[in-house]
This record gives structure tokens, sequence and C-alpha cells, in this order.
């Protein structure tokens, strides 16, 4: 439709104003009465014995409050396997471990008392390679699992197996087959803001956590079985959320200095605030999940994928949080990125000495599409096929149903591809192997929600004053992505109001109903839906009570007129056009009846209505409020991990234009087209920023990005040594915005906020090969690495 | 701790505090004045999102010794719109042109702007680029940023 008044508009960020004036409080910024300041003691070992902890001296300095270790606190695990308690008192198992806290009347006496707390430890023989942690003599990381039974093994009990159809049959079936290897590393997320939380206990022992997650119900439900552990079960647990200074993926899951924070608010019956500094935010939270991967895949004569086997192993650290889960994502590009019929993944999720790893934009799908498709380059160059034609070839197409049983409903990929093709020049610029190259690489991601938890849902609340000002109860959370401006965008659109009616409050749990989280780029999608509902019902109330009061108000106001004016003479009218409401529409404010809605006397403000349908008298006053509860009609993923989990998916494309310097080994991006198919852009310039943003990070993602582990302990937890890129780096990213809409997508949408990020390493992988024909198959495609290749040494490091 | 008195100029006031010897603008900004808007993304100098105008100079507020602030004029993003609330051009385009997200950089990237635009007027796109250069940003990808930045160049013209 071409009539919307602000979907597909550019509106502004103005909503956000506070950030442009230094106003919006962050929780940097948050300060609460009494509050004290906590600060953690890490561990200075990767494996090691704890023999004694001396907290005396630090229990003695002037301003501390209270000092936690583990011998003050109940044996309560927490954690995705629960397989650790929040202070280490017996052994710790990595360099982050949290071995004492401190709450003190400033950050700095909290920190001077950590340098007085004494640890003894006797070093343990450790772990850092996946493949040598799997060995039957390699040392255990943990020796008892959750629930204390003797563990044999460094494996972890999460068998990730997905099979589909036929391998033999499919390698059968081929002409040709390749078997590739592909490697990606730790990389940090990299917020702005770095992590932080307030915890603060009523007299009655109930809890008020100020933090930053973007999984407000599950952090709370979380959070409301560690209280009933420690003995403070039946306590009512808020959260809510300040402004949030990104996420990306770190506020999944709920972190160990959450824990110890509340812990400190316990033990001190003060608010404490913990706040990383940027070191902590490197060395102590949990990164991007490593993989490695040995991938075969298979082609007929004619180019199309017969089989496609995976196997991976996943370096997961010392304890679980999300980063295990990751396989669940990294089946979706393997088992359903093109039509492939016969399709095996395994992934081994292996305990080691390292830090263990949660969820960044793209969860799993980054790791395994770089694998995906850097093979795909493979396959088609043995198959003889411009690696475009070839998946062309193979491309996603409406109407599929993968073998996870994914139902592809709008599918945009082939315009992707060639939009990528055509805009690259691809045929002149490709296998010219002169030190430029093109490449490209396709994405399929959820778009349409992604059912992980038994409820996908998303609630919304929508009151509407006497004054017309709309009040949203928004149950997800805003972590920069634009969502104040684009919800406020479809209700205005579904309700008939201007979006600056609305007020939105996001990120707390008092407020909002249920939300299964601002994750799996969900929120357009499910709030979009939500509000679709919602203000269905707001809007059949105003038109109701219009219907009741606008023949009384137009009635009135002709009396008024007649008194002031006694000349005057009232219009014969057909107040029957107004009197039903499924005759009434409201649009940019004003309620008119849908037959003719330009009538000269039968147009009203909703406010006027509103505040008649208030003050009418005894027991008949009306307010204004719906509410709606959307849970798409998806499927979890069953045993064999096979359902359709999302109500939509995304497909897009990236291609790259790169010249390679052969004697500095740097690869320079010239161009990158990012084709994505998001159904229907709600707000063209702040989908824009999406692209670029996800673009951005899966450059650093691709060519600079790591964090370099030593024996366990971080070596570069700082932004010197870790290569984020910065202004300076231009990459020129020219987004294509391919809108096939979306028949279950609000207004047409799809979600689109970690696509950009999936396809843009394996797309500079496959343009460095064809620029100077050595695959780097090992993440980031740095110049060390490119200059090794060319050198003729091994790559892959 | 030790304390020195100092007087200096704030977003246009005159201003006199006692402050610890060793803290730095940064501190001093946001725990004796209260203006939050300056962050500390890292603390080391290296993310600018603690940028504000000294002399018109911009400089890493975390780094800045107190007491070198004597005598010396400060604008921090609480003083870059006008008195009666009007935004300044920048504040604009960069709330039309999307060059915000988390919002967390904003700060420190508007008075690095500020401070490019006081000294060269009409600046190119590398020119942007280098002047922001100090300015981390994880969410924009920092196109729409210098798209920001190029937009209030040509109101202020």
């Amino acid at each position: 439709m071409s009539d919307y008044l602000y979907v597909g508009k550019d509106i502004p960020r103005t909503i956000e104003t506070d950030k442009v004036t230094g106003r919006a409080v962050y929780i940097d910024d948050l300060k609460r009465p009494g509050m004290l300041y906590g600060k953690i003691l890490y561990s200075t070992r990767a494996h090691a014995g704890i023999k004694h902890i001396d907290t005396s001296r630090a229990k003695e300095l002037p301003g501390v409050r209270g000092v936690l270790t583990g011998y003050d606190l109940p044996d309560v695990r927490v954690g995705f396997l629960k397989d650790q308690v929040i202070l280490k008192k017996d052994k710790v198992r990595q360099f982050r471990d949290e071995v004492a806290a401190v709450a003190a009347i400033s950050p700095e006496i909290a920190e001077e008392a950590l340098h007085l707390i004494k640890v003894e430890y006797e070093d343990l023989p450790a772990v850092f390679d996946p493949t040598e942690a799997m060995k039957e003599d390699a040392p255990l990381v943990h020796e008892i699992d959750a629930g204390g039974r003797p563990v044999r093994t460094n494996i972890l009990p999460l068998p990730w197996k997905f099979m589909a159809g036929d391998i033999e049959e499919g390698r059968h079936n081929s002409a040709y087959i390749v078997t590739d290897q592909a490697s990606t590393t730790w990389v940090n997320q990299c917020c702005m803001g770095t992590s932080g939380c307030i915890a603060e206990f009523d007299d009655n022992n109930n809890l008020t956590l100020y933090n930053q997650t973007n999984v407000i119900f599950g952090g709370k439900q979380r959070i409301t079985e560690y209280l009933s552990g420690i003995g403070l079960g039946g306590k009512k647990v808020r959260i809510i959320n300040p402004i949030v200074g990104g996420s990306f993926g770190t506020k999944l899951d709920t972190d160990i200095y959450e824990f110890i924070c509340i812990q400190l608010a316990l033990k001190t019956r003060k608010p404490v605030k913990i706040h990383f500094t940027r070191e902590e935010e490197f060395r102590a939270l949990p990164p991007r999940q490593p993989a490695r991967f040995t991938i075969e895949q298979g082609c007929d004569k004619e180019g199309r994928l017969t089989f496609r086997k995976v196997e991976a192993i996943l370096d997961n650290g010392a304890y679980t949080s999300w980063g295990v889960t990751t396989p669940s994502i990294m089946m979706n590009p393997v088992s359903s990125l093109y039509r492939v019929p016969n399709v095996s993944f395994k992934a081994t999720c292996v305990y080691t000495n390292n830090i263990y790893c949660q969820a960044m934009r793209g969860y799993g799908n980054p790791q395994a599409t770089f694998a995906v498709e850097t093979s795909m380059d493979s396959l088609a160059e043995k198959a003889g096929l411009d690696p475009a034609e070839f998946r062309l070839i193979n491309r996603n197409q409406p109407g599929d149903v993968t073998p996870m049983r994914f139902k592809i409903t709008s599918c945009g990929m082939e315009e992707c591809i060639k939009s990528v093709r055509d805009k690259l020049d691809w045929k002149e610029k490709r296998g010219k192997r002169n030190g430029r190259g093109v490449g490209m690489a396709s994405l399929i991601h959820v778009a349409g929600g992604a059912r992980v938890y038994k409820s996908d849902g998303h609630g919304m609340m929508i009151k509407v004053d006497e004054a017309g000002i709309v009040d949203v109860f928004e149950s997800g959370t805003d972590q920069g992505q634009g969502s104040p401006t684009v919800i406020s965008q479809m209700v205005a659109e579904a309700l008939g109001v201007r979006p600056e009616d609305i007020n939105l409050t996001f990120g707390d749990t008092a407020l909002a109903l249920w939300d299964a989280g601002t994750h799996a780029s969900r929120h357009t999608f499910m709030a979009g839906n939500a509000a679709i509902l919602a203000c269905e019902k707001v809007k059949k109330q105003i038109l109701e009570m219009a219907a009741e009061q606008m023949p009384k108000l137009i009635k009135g106001g002709f009396k008024r007129k007649k008194r002031r004016d006694p000349d005057f003479e009232e219009p014969d009218l057909d107040y029957a056009l107004i009197s039903d409401p499924a005759n009434l529409d409201i649009r940019d404010r004003k309620i008119f009846p849908k037959n003719e809605p330009k009538h000269p006397y039968f147009t009203m403000e909703v406010s006027q209505v509103l505040r008649a349908g208030l003050h009418v008298g005894t027991g008949k006053s009306k307010v204004v409020v719906g509410e709606a509860f959307y849970d798409p009609p998806t499927e979890m993923l069953d045993r064999e991990f096979k359902g359709n989990f999302s109500c939509t998916y995304a497909f897009g494309t990236t291609g790259v234009e790169v010249e390679v310097d052969k004697e500095t080994g740097e690869v320079k991006i010239l161009k990158l087209i990012a084709a994505h198919d998001v159904g229907k852009a709600i707000n063209p310039t702040l989908l824009m920023g999406q692209i670029y943003g996800a673009a951005y990070t899966g450059v650093g993602y691709g060519l600079s990005e790591e964090i370099k582990l030593k024996n366990g302990r971080v070596m570069n937890g700082n932004f010197r040594d870790y290569k984020m890129l910065t202004a300076r780096d231009i990459i020129p990213v020219e987004p294509v915005v391919v809108e096939p809409g979306d028949d279950d997508g609000p207004f047409g949408a799809k979600g689109v906020g970690e696509p950009g990020l999936v396809p843009t390493a394996p797309a500079i992988a496959n343009a460095v090969y064809d620029a100077i024909g050595i695959r780097i198959r090992d993440l980031p495609i740095t110049p060390e690495k490119v200059l090794a290749a060319l050198k003729g040494e091994d790559p892959v490091c | 701790m030790k304390k020195i008195s100092l007087s200096f100029t704030l977003n246009g006031d005159a201003v006199t505090a006692e402050v610890p010897v060793t803290w730095n603008l940064l501190k001093t900004l946001r725990e004796t004045f209260e203006l939050t808007g300056a962050k500390e993304g890292c603390g080391v100098g290296e993310c600018g999102a603690c940028t504000v105008l000294v002399d018109g100079d911009a400089v890493n507020a975390c780094l800045f010794p107190i007491p070198e602030i004597a005598g010396k004029s400060v604008t921090t993003i609480e003083g870059l719109a006008a008195g009666d609330g009007t935004l300044h051009p920048l504040q604009k385009s960069f709330l039309e042109n999307n060059g915000v997200q988390c919002g967390f950089c904003t700060s420190g990237m508007l008075m690095s702007a500020k401070a490019l635009l006081d000294q060269n007027p009409d600046p190119t796109e590398e020119e942007i680029r280098t002047g922001i250069a100090g300015n981390f940003c994880r969410c924009t990808g920092y196109v729409q940023i210098v798209e920001a930045v190029q937009t209030a160049a040509k109101v202020e013209k």
C-alpha cells in the first residue's frame, strides 16, 4: 500500500533526543541513594586449586562495607548447564574466574581492597586446545557434573546432531565433491557502554535490578530461581533497563557479576553498583563462540547440490553460557542455505581452560556461513561453474521446505544475488588473479521470531489518555537499534495517530507483559504484529466511544451556535453515518465516516471524543486501554532439530571487491554491496543503519578482530591492541534493499538486525581467493596470514 | 586526599571547584558537576566517548589532568545546544541522519565534530573521517555519522 502516513517513511530519531544532549541515563550515570560500588577479584591462574583466601586486610580498609568469597555463600550453581558457582572457592578453571568481591563507598576504595585480598593457589595442569582436551589423558576441567556425578571427559553432554536425507546417496549422486576446513576465533562484542548493574533490596527483601539485559523476563526467571536457591524463595524481582550502550549478544545471559552484585547488596543492605572497566569487558565478559569446521559437499553435473556434511568442534571454555547453544543456529545455514537434499551436521563442544563464550550478533550463523560459503566457492570451481551462477542454480525459493523443515515464504535471494553480481561488474572483474578480485556470499537467518522457548510471544499494552496521548508499554528492550522510532511509526499507522503522540516504555518487567527477548532480529516483527493486534482493540474502543459521543457532541455544537446566533439553521444531517462504530475510521488523529471521509461536519479530533467519553457522568466514564500478546504460528525444533521455528526468514547476499597488497598482505575493500531481503523497510534510513553497522562489524570479523589468548589469558584487552574498525577504515558499503513484502510481517516487514554481519567475512575470503588464488580458511584474514600464504606457508594458524 | 581549588569556564559559566588533585577532567565533570553526558568508554584515551572541548580543541577528558584546567574554557555536550534548548545543527542532523544508535559514543562524537566544523566549516569526507577517527562506534559503521556531519556543515554555511 502506498498511502501509509508513517510506515516506509524516514521518520527521524527525535524520540531519542536525550542521546544528543547528554541527558540520556545509562547504567554509568545511574545512582541510588546510599549506593555502594562493587568490584570483583579474578583468578590469576588458568587452572588451579584454591588453598586459601585471606580477606582480613580488605575488610579492615576504611570505606569497605562488605567482602565476599565463596566461603560465605551457599553452593548454588548457575549457567546453562549449572556448571559454576558465582564465587569460586575450591578451584579456578580460567583466568576470569571470580574469587572474591568487595563493596565500598567508592570504586577506588573497592579496587584498593581487592589488592589486599590474598589467594593461595596450587597450579593444576591445564588444557587450552579443544582437540587436546578431547583426548583421554587430558586434564579434566570439571570433575563432577551439576548433579554431583563424576565426569570422565571434557566433552559436553550436548549431542548436537542433525541428519536429513542420506549422505551416502548424496555422494553417489555427485559429479563433484570437495572437502574443506574453516575456522573462526573469539571476537569481542565491543559494546561502547561497558557492562554494569545496580542491585537494590527493599526491607521485605524484594529485589529491583537495574541492568542491561535484552531478555528481561528470562533474566527475571534466572534471578528468581537463584534467590530461591539462597533461601529467598517467593521474593519479588523487578528488572528495569536504563538506556543501554549497545548489546550485540552480551545482554542475552545473566552474567556472574550480576549475581555477585545481588549478593553484595544483600550483605550490605545497600544498593550496590558493579560497572565493568573496558579491560574487564575484554577479559571477563564472554565473547563470540569460536569454531573449527570440516565441511564436505557435492553437486551433480548440472551444478545442483547433492549433499552437505559438516562437523564442528567448539572450544567451550571453562563454563557454559549461550556459546554452547550456537550449534542450533549453525544448523540453519548448514541445512537450509541453498537447496540441498541430504544434510548431516555434528558439533562437539569441549571444556577447556580458556574463557567461555556467549552470543554475538548472528549467533552461530556467521561462523557456519563462513564454512558453507567458502566451500561453495571451492565446489563451484571444481565443477567449473561461475560461483554466482552456482548460487543461482541452488538458490532458496518461495514455497521451499528445507531439510530443517523451514517453510520458506517470501524469499528475495535471487534478486539479492543478481544485484550483487551486477553491481560488482562480476563478469568483467572476476577471475583475473591480478591482486584484485570479487567474491560473494549469501545468508539465511530467522526473521520472524525464533521459537527457542515454548512461548515465542511478545506483549504490548496501549492506553490512550483523554488528550489523545498514547502510552505504549513495550515488552522488548531498546539497545540502540531504533525500535522506539520504528515501533512508534507502526503504532501510529495502526491506530491513526502521529508518532509524536506516542510515549514508549521499554525494559521494565513490572510494566510489561511477557516477551521472549529482544534477540534473533525479532523486535520489529514481533512488536509490529503485537502493535497491530493491540491497536485493533484500542481503535475499536475509541470508535465505539465515537459512535456514542460524536452525534451528541455535534448536536451540542449546533445548539451552542444557535444560542449565539438565532439565525443559524441546523443542517439536516444523516447521523446514521456516524452512529455505528463499524462505519468509522481514524487517520492522523481524526475520526471520520468511512463512506464520506471528507464529510464537512462529521470529522472530529480523537481527543475530543476521548474527553467526552471520560467525563460522561456517573457510572459511565470510560478509559481506553488494550493489550495484545502475539505468539507467532511457529514450531519448536523437535528432537531431530527440525521444525519451522521462525515465521519467516531473511535472505541476503554480500559481494565485495578487494585489492590485496602482495608486499604488505593487506586486504583493502574497494566495494561492498549488501543486498538484503527485508520484507518491507519500515524506516529506510534506520534500516540502512542496521546494514551499515552490521557490514562494518562483519568486515572486522573478516579482516582484523580477534581476542588473542595465550595459555588462557587475554593478551589484547584494550582498544589499542584489539583491532576494531575506526572511521578511518573506509568501507564503501552500498546497501541494496529488496522488498518482496512478507504476508506474516507487520506491514510486510522482516527482521534485519543480525543478517548484515553474517555473509560479510566469507564474501571477503572468496574475493581474496579470486584476487590471489589463495584461500585463507581461518578468520580473521590478517596481513600476516596473507603474507604467509603468499610465501607458501600453511595459512591455517 | 589532597585537593586543589580550580576556577574555569564551564559551558559559558564561571565555576570554581575543590577537586582531588589526582582526578581527571572526566571524573570532575561527572562527579563534581554531575554532567554525565561525557562517557567513560575505556578510561585510557582510546575510544573518544569522553571527548569535550577545552579552549575549542577536542580532548579526551579521561586523560586530561585536572590541575591543568584552571583558567581554561570547557564545553561539554550539555553546552552544545543553545541556552533556550534549541538543538545545534549537528545534534539535529545526527537525529535526522541516524548518526545515533545506542548513543553511548554520541556525546564524544558530536564534540569532535563540533571542534572540526569550528576549525574547518567545509570539510571533505576524508577530513570528517580524520576528525572523528578517535571516536569509536560499534553500531553505525560511521557512514551515517559522516553524512550527519556533512549535512550539519551545509546547514551551518
